[in-house]
C-alpha cells in the first residue's frame, strides 16, 4: 500500500521522477527524438512558468501579457544574431534613425510638459494629445520613406534591417533586457490598477506588441518570418561528416542521421538545463531572503505591509520587471531552439493562458512547482493529441470504419487537448487549488 | 453634389459598417457587463460563449435548411436563434452549477473567478472545435442586399453608391430590439429590479429578502441569450470561425470598460465608440479629400491615420488608454 505520509514528505522528487518516467516512456513508444523535442520545450515552458510564478506566486500580480514578453525575447534573437543588411541601412537607415529621434523627442516633450500642465484640469489631456499627434505626423513624414526603402530591398530574402550578427547566446540576456524595459514602462502605468483590470490591460498590451511585430516589417520582416537564425550548437550536417561523430554513432549502434539529430537536441537540453538550474537557484535564494519575506507579506496583506513602511508600488514594479525579464529570456531561448522567428505563431492561448495553467497546476508560489507544472502541462499539451486519437480509435473500433461519426470524432481528436487542459485547470482549482507542489508554509 | 457624394461615401464605408460592428460589440459587452455587475468577475469565457451560441444556431440552421424551412428574404438563422439561445442557456447554467457555484459559495476572489473562467474558456474552445471544427462555416441565406450600390447610383445619379446588406440591417434592428427588451426587463420588472439591487449592494439586497440564487440564475440566462444573439449576428455578418471569437474578446472588454464596467448603457456606448474609432482611424480619406478639394488636386497618399492592419489594435490602444486615464469608464458612478 502506498504510504501517503511518504508522498507528502517527498512530493517534489516523486513527481519529477514520474515526469522523467513519462518522457522515457515516450522515448520507447514513439521515439527518442520526439521525447527530446518535448523535453526541450518543457524546459522552456518551465522557465516561462518560473517568470509568471515570480509575478503571481511571489507578489500576486496578475499578468496576462506573457505572450508579448516572450515575443520581445524572440525579437531579440533576430536583432542580435542575424547579419546586418547593409543595403537596407544605406537606403533607409537615416529615415529610421530620424524616426526614432522624433519618437524620443515626442515622449520627452510630453514628459517635460506634463508637470507644468498637470494643474489645468480641463485641457491637459488635449495638450498631450496634440503633442503626440504632431509628433506622429512628423514621424510619418520622415519614417515612411525610410521604411518603404528598406522593405523594397530584396523583399523575398531580406527587406529588413537585419541584426547585429552576434552569437545568438548574446540574445538571451538581451531578450530579458527587452522584456524588462517594456515591463518597466507597462508597470509604471498599469500596476496601479485592480487585479482584473491589470489582467485585461496586460492582455491588451501584449496584443499590441504582437501587432507591432507583425506589421513593422522593416524591423522584423513581419509575417514573412525570419528563418535560419544561427545556432549555439553544431549543425547536423557538420556532425554527420565529422569522423569522431561517425565513430561515436557506430559504437552506439545508431544510424548517423538519427544520432546527429539526437545529439543536437541533447546539446540544447543541456544548455537549457544550465539556465534553469541557475534561475531556480536564484529564485530559491531570493524567496528565502528578507526580500522574499517582504514580497510575501505584501502579497498576503498589502495594507499591513504598507503600514510597516514597505513601498508596495515600487516592490510590485520590481517584481513585475524581474518576472517579465525571465519570460523574455525564455522567449529568446525558444526562437533559438526553433531557429526561426514567426510572429504569427504568437497566440495568447498557447503563450499566455497555457503558461498560466502551468503555474496554477504546478503550485503558485513554489518555484519547483512552477517548473513541474511547465513539464506536465507541456507534455500533455503535446501528447493529448496522440492519446486522444488512440482513445477514440479504441472506443470506436466496433463502428463501421467508413461511418461519418467515426471520421468526425477522429478529426476532432486534435482539439481534445484544449478541452483536457480546461478540465485539468477546473478540477485543479476546485480540488487542489494549491497545485501539485504547494507553497511551503513558513512561520 | 460633392458634399452629397462625400456623405454617401462615408455612409457606405463608415456609418453603416460602424453601426453594424458597434451593435455586435455592444451586445457582447452587455453580457460581460452583466456578469461583472452581478457576479463580480471579468468573464474571459464570454467570447467562447458567443461562439457556442452561434454554433448551436448554425447546427439548427442547417437542419432547417435541410428540411427546406425558411423565412425568405430573412436569413434562416434568425429562426434557429431561439433554439440556440435555449441550448446555450442550459449549457451556461450547467457550467455555473458545476464550476462557478462552488467558488461563489466559498467567496473566492475575483482573480480566482477570472482564472476559473479561463479554464471554462479552454474547455468550451475545445468543445466547439470538436463539434463543428476549426474551419470557416457559412450559414447565411436569404436576400444578400437590401440596397445595392449600383441601384443607388442609378436612382440618385451620384458617383458614390450606398449599399445595405441584409445582415447589416438584421444586426442593427435585432440589436435595438434586444437592448430595448433588456432595459425594459431591468427597469420595469420585479426580477430585473432585484437584479439591479443585488448588483448595487449585495448585503442590502439579501437583507431585503432577494433570493441570490435566482438573481444569479437570471443573470446567466440573460448573458447566454445576449451572447448567442451577438455571436450569431457576428457570424452572419462576417463569418463563423471559432478562433475569431477569441479575438473578439478584447474589443468586447474594451467596449465594456470604456463605458464603465457594470453599466449597461456604458456598454452600448462603448461598443459604438470602439467600432467607430476603429473605422475612423483606419479609413482612407483620399476620395473624401478629392471631392472636397478644388478640381485638379492630386494626392499620392491614402490619407489614412493608421494602416488597415492596425484596425484591431485601435481597440486595444483605446482600452489601455482608458484603463490608465479613467479606469472607471466614461459613465462612472452608475451601475446596472
Amino acid at each position: 500500500m502506498f504510504d501517503s505520509g511518504f508522498y507528502e514528505k517527498h512530493r517534489a522528487p516523486i513527481l519529477f521522477t514520474v515526469m522523467a518516467g513519462l518522457l522515457i516512456l515516450v522515448g520507447f513508444i514513439q521515439s527518442w527524438g520526439v521525447s527530446l523535442t518535448i523535453l526541450n520545450l518543457c524546459l522552456i515552458s518551465a522557465i516561462m512558468a518560473l517568470g509568471v510564478n515570480i509575478q503571481w506566486g511571489y507578489a500576486g500580480l496578475f499578468n496576462v501579457g506573457v505572450m508579448g514578453f516572450a515575443a520581445l525575447g524572440g525579437l531579440a534573437g533576430v536583432l542580435v544574431s542575424m547579419p546586418p543588411v547593409s543595403e537596407a541601412w544605406q537606403a533607409g537607415g537615416l529615415g529610421i534613425l530620424s524616426g526614432l529621434l522624433i519618437t524620443f523627442g515626442t515622449v520627452m516633450a510630453c514628459l517635460l510638459v506634463w508637470p507644468r500642465i498637470k494643474h489645468i484640469n480641463r485641457w491637459r489631456y488635449w495638450i498631450v494629445f496634440g503633442i503626440i499627434l504632431s509628433g506622429y505626423a512628423l514621424l510619418r513624414v520622415f519614417f515612411d520613406p525610410g521604411v518603404d526603402a528598406i522593405e523594397s530591398i530584396d523583399p523575398s530574402v531580406t527587406g529588413y534591417l537585419g541584426g547585429l550578427g552576434l552569437p545568438i547566446l548574446v540574445a538571451w540576456p538581451v531578450g530579458a533586457l527587452f522584456a524588462a524595459g517594456v515591463a518597466f514602462v507597462i508597470g509604471k502605468i498599469a500596476l496601479g490598477l485592480r487585479s482584473d483590470y491589470l489582467a485585461i490591460a496586460t492582455l491588451g498590451i501584449s496584443e499590441i506588441i504582437i501587432f507591432f511585430i507583425k506589421n513593422e516589417e522593416w524591423l522584423t520582416r513581419g509575417v514573412k518570418n525570419v528563418n535560419g537564425l544561427p545556432r549555439p550548437v553544431p549543425y547536423e550536417v557538420d556532425l554527420q561528416q565529422a569522423v569522431w561523430f561517425q565513430d561515436l554513432a557506430m559504437s552506439l549502434g545508431m544510424p548517423v542521421d538519427d544520432a546527429s539529430s539526437i545529439f543536437v537536441k541533447l546539446c540544447y537540453a543541456l544548455l537549457f538545463m544550465v539556465v534553469i538550474a541557475v534561475l531556480l537557484w536564484l529564485s530559491e535564494t531570493a524567496l528565502r531572503s528578507p526580500w522574499g519575506r517582504m514580497m510575501r507579506s505584501i502579497r498576503d496583506n498589502e495594507t499591513a505591509a504598507a503600514a510597516m513602511g514597505k513601498d508596495v508600488t515600487w516592490q510590485h514594479l520590481r517584481v513585475f520587471v524581474l518576472g517579465s525579464a525571465v519570460i523574455g529570456l525564455a522567449g529568446a531561448m525558444l526562437t533559438t531552439l526553433d531557429g526561426q522567428f514567426t510572429p504569427v505563431g504568437y497566440q495568447p492561448l498557447r503563450f499566455t493562458f497555457l503558461i498560466w495553467v502551468m503555474v496554477i497546476i504546478g503550485g503558485s508560489g513554489n518555484n519547483w512547482g512552477a517548473v513541474l507544472g511547465g513539464f506536465f502541462i507541456w507534455f500533455f499539451w503535446i501528447e493529448a493529441e496522440p492519446i486522444g486519437l488512440w482513445l477514440i480509435e479504441t472506443l470506436t473500433t466496433g463502428m463501421d470504419p467508413t461511418s461519418p461519426i467515426r471520421a468526425h470524432l477522429l478529426e476532432g481528436a486534435a482539439h481534445m487537448r484544449l478541452m483536457t487542459v480546461g478540465i485539468i485547470l477546473l478540477v485543479a482549482l476546485r480540488y487542489a487549488p494549491e497545485g501539485l507542489i504547494p507553497e511551503r508554509k513558513r512561520l | 453634389m460633392d458634399v452629397l457624394n462625400v456623405i454617401t461615401l462615408l455612409g457606405n464605408f463608415l456609418i453603416v459598417p460602424g453601426l453594424t460592428y458597434g451593435s455586435q460589440l455592444a451586445l457582447g459587452a452587455l453580457g460581460v457587463t452583466l456578469v461583472y455587475g452581478v457576479l463580480r468577475f471579468s468573464n474571459f469565457a464570454h467570447g467562447e460563449t458567443m461562439a457556442f451560441g452561434a454554433m448551436i444556431t448554425i447546427l439548427v440552421t442547417w437542419l432547417l435548411q435541410a428540411s427546406e424551412i425558411s423565412i425568405q428574404p430573412l436569413p434562416t438563422a434568425l429562426l434557429a436563434m431561439p433554439v440556440g439561445i435555449a441550448v446555450t442557456v442550459l449549457f451556461t447554467l450547467g457550467m455555473d452549477r458545476l464550476v462557478y457555484r462552488y467558488h461563489r459559495e466559498r467567496k473566492a476572489s475575483p482573480v480566482i473567478f477570472l482564472i476559473v473562467s479561463i479554464g471554462v474558456m479552454f474547455f468550451m474552445g475545445g468543445l466547439i472545435r470538436f463539434i463543428i471544427g476549426p474551419g470557416d462555416q457559412i450559414f447565411f441565406d436569404g436576400t444578400r442586399f437590401i440596397l445595392k450600390a449600383r441601384e443607388f447610383k442609378e436612382t440618385t445619379g451620384l458617383n458614390e453608391g450606398l449599399s445595405l446588406k441584409m445582415t447589416q440591417a438584421v444586426t442593427i434592428v435585432t440589436a435595438i430590439v434586444i437592448v430595448a427588451l433588456l432595459f425594459w426587463f431591468l427597469n420595469h420588472t420585479r426580477t430585473g429590479k432585484s437584479m439591479r439591487a443585488y448588483s448595487d449592494n449585495e448585503n442590502l439586497a439579501l437583507l431585503s429578502g432577494i433570493n441570490p440564487n435566482k438573481v444569479v440564475l437570471i443573470t446567466w440566462v440573460l448573458v447566454a441569450a445576449l451572447a448567442t444573439v451577438a455571436g450569431t449576428l457576428y457570424g452572419l455578418d462576417k463569418s463563423f470561425k471559432p478562433f475569431v471569437y477569441m479575438q473578439l474578446l478584447l474589443p468586447i472588454f474594451a467596449s465594456a470598460i470604456v463605458g464603465g464596467v457594470g453599466n449597461p448603457l456604458g456598454a452600448i456606448a462603448g461598443g459604438y465608440i470602439i467600432a467607430f474609432s476603429e473605422l475612423i482611424l483606419t479609413f482612407a480619406y483620399k476620395r473624401v479629400v478629392l471631392y472636397l478639394a478644388p478640381e485638379g488636386t492630386e494626392i499620392d497618399s491614402l490619407v489614412q491615420f493608421l494602416g488597415t492592419d492596425y484596425k484591431i489594435a485601435v481597440s486595444f490602444i483605446i482600452l489601455v488608454i482608458v484603463l490608465i486615464i479613467r479606469p472607471t469608464g466614461l459613465f462612472r458612478g452608475k451601475t446596472l
